[in-house]
C-alpha cells in the first residue's frame, strides 16, 4: 500500500485542478448567460436590436455564449488538462 | 399510416437491434458477467462516452416535451433550455480523474458500489437503491409515455397499443444487450439525435420565410414571445437561473449520468467526450427548443405542447426525412429508458440481492436474476404508463430534481473532502429527498427558485454539520480514504 502513496497524491491533485477549473467554466458561462440574456433583453420590446433576424439578447447570451463555451472548453482541455492513469499497479490481480 | 414516415423508422429499429444482439455475444464471452452487462467493462472511448452520456441525458424532454414548452412560452424558454450546456463539461470535469481513480481502486461497477466502499454503511446504499428505484420509476414512466405518443402520433395507433410497440421493442433490447449494448446505441443514437436536430432546424426556417420573419411574426402576436420573460412575463430571472443547478450543475449527481463516468477507457477519453459532449449538447439544446419557438409561425393553434414535434416535423419535410428527424426523439427516448432500466436492475440485483441476500451467487444465477429483474421492471414501468399525465417535461424534471438532492452531496463530498462519513451522508440522503417531496407539494416555487434549490442547500448544510459533529466517531474511516 506504501509504495503507491506518491503517485495517487499526484494524480489527486490534477484531479482536483481540473474539477476546479470545471466549477470557473460554469461561473464564466453562467455570467455570459446572465449579463446578455437580462441585460439587453429587459428593454422594451419595441426597443430591441436584431442580428441575423434575432433579439440582440438571444444572440449573444445564447448563440454567441454556446460558441464560446464551446472554444474556451477545447482550450481548457488541451491546454490546461493532463493524461493520467487512472489502473493502480496493486488492483491488477488478472 | 404513413408508411413513408415509417420506413425509415422501422430501419433504424432494426439497426439498433442488430446493434444489441451483436454486444451481447461480446458480453457472454466476457470474464464477468457483472461488470460486462452493467458497465461494459470501463471500455468506452471518447466519441462513445460522449455520445452516451447525450443521449442519455437528452430524453423524452429535449425532444419532446421542451420545444412543446418553448411553442407555448418563446424564446424565454430556449434561455432557460441552455442553462444545460454547462451539463457537457461539468459533469466529466467536476466527477473526472478522482471518480475514474477512486472508482478503480473501490472496483465499483455501479454509484453504489462507490458509495458503499466510500461510506462502509448498509444504510447509505439501501437509501441510495430505494432512491433510485422511486425516483427513476417515475422518470421512466415519463420516457415511456413520451415514446409511446410519438408511436401514436406517427401511426394513429391507440396509445395503449403504442405503448405496447415502444415497450417491447426497448425491453428486448435491454435485456438481450446490457450496458455495453447501451453505449453502442447511444452512440448511434447521439448522431441521428444530432442529424435531426440540424436538419428540422433548418427545414422549419425555411418554411417559415427565414429567421426574420419568424421572428416579426412571433412579435405581432406577443412581444413577449421574443423577451426572455415568456409569454405570460412570468418566467422571472431568478426561476430561470436556478436551473443552472437543476439542469445544469445538479446533474452531477444524477446516478445514471454518474456511471458513465467511471466507465470510460483512459484520461484521453474523457478529454475528447468533454469537448465532443459540449457541442453536442449545445447544438442539440438550442436547435431543438429554438425549433419548438420557430414553429409556433408556421404551425399556429397547436393545443397539446407534446405534439408539436412530430406534426411540425410531418409538415416541413417530405415523408422520408421525417422519419429519419423523428428517430431522433425515438432515439432519444429509448437510449434514456435503456439506461435508467439498466440502472434499476443494477440497484436491485447487484447493490440489493448480491450484496445482502445472495453474495455468493454463481456467473449464470447472476446472470439469471438480471434478466430477470430488468424483464419485471419493464413490465410494471408499463402498468404505470397506461394512464399518462399531458406535459411529460414536469413529471420527469421531478425525478431529476429529487435524485440530485439524494446523491450530489454524498457523491461530491464523498469524492473531495475526506472529512465526509457516513452519518453526513444518511442525513444528507434524507434531508434531501425529505426537504424536496415537501417543498414539491407545499411550497414549489420558494422564494422565486425553482424546488430543487432549497433540498440542495439543505442536504448540503447537514451533511458538513452532521460529519463534522460525528467525526471522531469515523476517524479512521477517513484515514483510510485518504490513504
Amino acid at each position: 500500500m506504501k509504495k503507491t502513496e506518491a503517485p495517487l497524491d499526484k494524480r489527486f491533485k490534477i484531479a482536483h485542478r481540473e474539477a476546479l477549473i470545471g466549477v470557473i467554466l460554469v461561473i464564466i458561462n453562467f455570467i455570459w448567460w446572465y449579463g446578455f440574456g437580462y441585460g439587453l433583453g429587459s428593454e422594451k420590446v419595441e426597443n430591441y436590436h436584431y442580428i441575423w433576424g434575432l433579439p440582440a439578447w438571444f444572440f449573444y447570451s445564447c448563440i454567441v455564449g454556446t460558441i464560446l463555451m464551446v472554444i474556451l472548453v477545447s482550450l481548457t482541455v488541451k491546454f490546461l488538462f493532463k493524461d493520467v492513469p487512472f489502473e493502480t499497479e496493486e488492483g491488477e490481480n488478472q | 399510416m404513413n408508411w413513408g414516415v415509417i420506413t425509415p423508422l422501422i430501419i433504424f429499429l432494426a439497426i439498433i437491434f442488430a446493434i444489441g444482439i451483436w454486444s451481447n455475444k461480446l458480453v457472454l464471452k466476457s470474464q464477468s458477467f457483472l461488470e460486462g452487462y452493467f458497465l461494459g467493462e470501463r471500455s468506452m472511448g471518447g466519441f462513445i462516452l460522449a455520445m452516451t452520456m447525450v443521449a442519455t441525458y437528452g430524453s423524452a424532454s429535449s425532444f419532446i416535451g421542451g420545444p412543446g414548452v418553448a411553442y407555448t412560452r418563446g424564446l424565454g424558454w430556449v434561455l432557460l433550455a441552455m442553462t444545460q450546456l454547462a451539463t457537457g463539461y461539468f459533469t466529466l470535469m467536476v466527477l473526472g480523474k478522482k471518480f475514474a481513480i477512486v472508482s478503480r481502486q473501490y472496483k465499483a461497477v455501479t454509484l453504489i458500489d462507490f458509495l458503499k466502499e466510500r461510506y462502509q454503511s448498509k444504510a447509505v446504499v439501501l437509501l441510495s437503491a430505494a432512491s433510485i428505484i422511486i425516483f427513476l420509476f417515475s422518470s421512466m414512466t415519463a420516457q415511456w409515455i413520451g415514446g409511446a405518443r410519438l408511436v401514436e402520433s406517427l401511426t394513429g395507433l391507440p396509445y395503449s397499443t403504442a405503448l405496447y410497440i415502444f415497450a417491447f421493442s426497448v425491453l428486448v433490447f435491454v435485456i438481450v444487450g446490457g450496458f455495453r449494448a447501451v453505449a453502442l446505441t447511444d452512440t448511434v443514437m447521439g448522431v441521428v439525435m444530432f442529424l435531426g436536430t440540424l436538419i428540422l432546424l433548418i427545414a422549419t426556417i425555411k418554411a417559415g420565410g427565414g429567421v426574420s420573419k419568424i421572428i416579426s411574426d412571433l412579435a405581432a402576436e406577443n412581444p413577449n414571445l421574443i423577451s426572455p420573460f415568456g409569454a405570460d412575463g412570468s418566467l422571472s430571472p431568478t426561476y430561470v437561473s436556478s436551473y443552472w443547478i437543476l439542469v445544469g450543475v445538479g446533474v452531477v449527481g444524477l446516478p445514471q449520468i454518474a456511471v458513465r463516468a467511471m466507465s470510460y477507457k483512459n484520461s484521453k477519453a474523457m478529454h475528447s467526450a468533454i469537448v465532443i459532449g459540449t457541442i453536442v449538447v449545445g447544438v442539440i439544446m438550442l436547435g431543438m427548443h429554438l425549433i419548438g419557438v420557430f414553429a409556433r409561425p408556421v404551425l399556429p393553434g397547436i393545443e397539446v405542447g407534446d405534439t408539436v414535434m412530430p406534426l411540425l416535423s410531418m409538415k416541413v419535410l417530405p415523408p422520408f426525412w421525417a422519419g429519419i428527424v423523428l428517430a431522433a426523439p425515438m432515439a432519444a427516448i429509448m437510449s434514456t429508458v435503456n439506461a435508467l432500466l439498466i440502472l434499476v436492475s443494477s440497484a436491485l440485483v447487484k447493490d440489493i440481492y448480491l450484496n445482502y441476500f445472495k453474495p455468493s451467487a454463481s456467473d449464470n444465477h447472476i446472470k439469471k436474476v438480471s434478466f430477470g429483474a430488468t424483464a419485471v421492471i419493464g413490465v410494471i414501468v408499463i402498468i404505470f404508463s397506461l394512464s399518462p399525465p399531458d406535459l411529460i417535461v414536469w413529471l420527469n424534471l421531478f425525478a431529476f430534481g429529487g435524485l440530485e438532492s439524494v446523491f450530489i452531496w454524498p457523491v461530491i463530498m464523498g469524492l473531495y473532502w475526506s472529512g465526509g462519513n457516513k452519518y453526513g451522508a444518511i442525513t444528507s440522503m434524507i434531508i434531501g429527498m425529505g426537504s424536496y417531496i415537501w417543498l414539491d407539494r407545499f411550497y414549489p416555487n420558494a422564494f422565486g427558485f425553482h424546488t430543487v434549490v432549497l433540498p440542495i442547500i439543505f442536504s448540503f448544510i447537514f451533511f458538513v454539520v452532521v460529519s463534522l459533529a460525528t467525526r471522531s466517531r469515523t476517524a479512521t474511516e477517513s484515514i483510510r480514504f485518504g490513504k
